[in-house]
């Protein structure tokens, strides 16, 4: 693998994340469970979207000139490169800030190690979306703690959550030959040396949060080599990019 | 605006005799153009319309994301799906603003969500109409909010403070949302030749229902003069449906999208458009719960919100546990 080739799936990674993760929380629109959230999901979904722009503006540009666009309506399945974490579904309010929160406490130490990056393009999309997670992560922190000690019901509820989404926290922390060159090169960290910080973050706000965090340490992997995503992001694909589909070449 | 058939309270306009000297003082106020605000005094009947028009027009902006969310999981590029996410984020805004200055008047918004949710107020009738392709998503940033402004611009100058400064800010962010719309559907109009199809479609689908957002005819229109006495209406219905035909018919044009009105035709003598008007028994049957989607759109509101209980539930419990201990450290 040249190190653009490692470049471009690095870039992919961190662009496809945020694309699948904004797709999903964008479903919120409407119907949440209050009028704030709205207006919360809403806009994290904004910021989200708004960093796939310049995740897969430069993914593009690596690869061949293609556009942000090009890359998120016209791959295929396979060729998304976002942890498996992103793209399971809603479900209720509670998985989806549960699922939140977990993403949010790994990207932002990520983009925290990301705004030192040698490459400086990567340093200054970091630091313009560090800023925009930091908010994010400070939301859905404050809102894992509010609805695990809150009532019986929503206790249970953010536990269940948890149970079912801790097994997709590993891949995060996966470490391969893209990430080598990545650390190789001065663009980004091992994501292995992040998990320190993320266990120490995640543990002292689900501990607030009276919510216990389950023993195995087994991990679902497969999404951000490709290797094999869920049923569920080709669902995703199909609404997401239908249209680009289905009218080949037209302009929006 | 998205407030029509807003019934006012009371038993009609009154003569300067009829009033009590209060109610001349506030009508005084009112004439020399000075704000109303939350402590000052006001007839109860006052109130009491202003609580259904502002609350009516906040159940608009909330109701009014789901059209446009049907299409944001499908929106063709990140960028309009950005702009429809900041458009849909701005109008829960305004929702919010809306329910707060109809706290200033002594209601709570949990009371008036349960009215929405058990059909007790109302929404807007464009609302009910659903959004099926692309280019109906311009057509309603395009002609919906372009007739909500219409309608807002002279809200800015409403009698009741709290509601005009509101209107302020809505008006800013609804002109941007007219823009993008006008920009989305352009787009389309010139694009493929299924593209111009979709724009045309929204353009057929939406063009009498958004005539129908500014209410019955004047003639039919039993409300209107106690609330323009009181300068919480501020132009009658026909007058701003004329300046609607009159602003987007070159706008149409420019497009190359035909109006679906064959009556549609500029009058010399008056200086406008001549149109069709809608179909009225159409806009009665909506507004009675009969339109397209008032059905699915009251239960998407009331799952939203049965589905959230518990998350409410959760964080009050959670506030107030957090008191009580905050409270046993001191």
């Amino acid at each position: 693998m040249t190190r653009d080739e490692a470049f471009l799936q690095f870039l992919l990674r961190m662009g496809d994340n945020t694309l699948i993760l904004g797709h999903r929380v964008s479903e919120w629109c409407g119907v949440a469970p209050v009028l704030e959230e709205d207006i919360a999901l809403a806009n994290t979904a904004l910021d989200l979207i708004g960093q796939t722009q310049m995740w897969l503006g430069l993914a593009g540009e690596i690869d061949g000139g293609k556009s942000a666009d090009d890359l998120a309506f016209l791959r295929d399945a396979w060729d998304f490169r976002n942890v498996l974490l992103v793209e399971v579904p809603n479900a209720d309010f509670g998985r989806t800030l549960m699922r939140q929160f977990l993403f949010d406490a790994w990207h932002s130490i990520m983009l925290g190690r990301l705004i030192k990056s040698s490459d400086e393009r990567v340093a200054a999309i970091a630091a313009k979306a560090s800023k925009e997670v930091a908010y994010h992560l400070e939301r859905s922190g404050d809102t894992v703690v509010g609805l695990g000690d809150g009532t019986e019901e929503s206790h249970a509820r953010m536990q269940e959550a948890l149970d079912y989404l801790w097994p997709y926290v590993g891949e995060m922390f996966a470490s391969d030959d893209v990430d080598a060159q990545m650390v190789a090169a001065g663009i980004a960290p091992y994501p292995a040396d992040l998990r320190a910080e993320y266990d120490a973050l995640v543990e002292r706000v689900l501990n607030t949060a009276t919510l216990t965090i389950p023993e195995s340490r087994f991990a679902h992997k497969g999404g951000r080599d490709g290797r094999m995503h869920t049923e569920h992001l080709g669902h995703l694909l199909t609404q997401m990019q239908w249209l680009q589909r289905a009218y080949p070449g037209a302009k929006w | 605006m998205y407030a029509q058939m807003v019934k006012t309270a009371g038993t009609g306009l009154k003569s300067r005799e009829e009033m009590t000297e209060q109610e001349r003082n506030f009508q005084d106020k009112i004439d020399a153009d000075i704000k109303i605000e939350p402590k000052d005094w006001m007839p109860d009947d006052y109130r009491k319309t202003l609580i259904r028009q502002i609350g009516q027009h906040a159940h608009s902006e909330i109701v009014g994301q789901l059209p446009e969310g049907n299409w944001i999981t499908r929106a063709p590029t990140l960028e309009r799906k950005a702009i429809l996410l900041a458009k849909v984020q701005d109008e829960a805004g305004h929702g919010l603003y809306l329910y707060c200055a109809a706290e200033t008047l002594g209601v709570s918004r949990d009371e008036l969500t349960q009215m929405l949710l058990d059909g007790r107020m109302k929404y807007s009738s464009i609302f009910n109409y659903p959004t099926l392709n692309w280019a109906d998503i311009g057509a309603v940033g395009w002609l919906v909010d372009g007739a909500a402004i219409m309608n807002q611009v002279p809200l800015q100058r409403t009698s009741y403070g709290p509601y005009a400064r509101a209107m302020v800010r809505i008006c800013k962010e609804e002109s941007f949302h007219q823009r993008q719309g006008y920009d989305a559907i352009r787009k389309m109009a010139e694009g493929t030749p299924e593209q111009k199809r979709m724009a045309q479609d929204a353009l057929n689908r939406f063009w009498f229902p958004s005539l129908m957002m500014f209410g019955p005819s004047d003639k039919d229109s039993v409300h209107s003069a106690q609330s323009m006495a009181w300068k919480i209406k501020i132009n009658t219905n026909d007058e701003l449906r004329q300046k609607f035909v009159d602003q987007t018919v070159p706008q149409a044009e420019y497009l190359g999208l035909t109006i679906p009105d064959p009556d549609l035709k500029w009058n010399e003598d008056r200086g406008h458009y001549d149109f069709s008007e809608p179909d009225w028994s159409e806009f009665f049957d909506v507004i009675k719960g009969n339109g397209p989607c008032n059905v699915d759109r009251l239960a998407a509101r009331n799952k939203a919100w049965d589905d959230g209980q518990w998350v409410r539930d959760g964080l009050l419990a959670h506030a107030r546990k957090k008191r009580a201990r905050d409270l046993a450290a001191e």
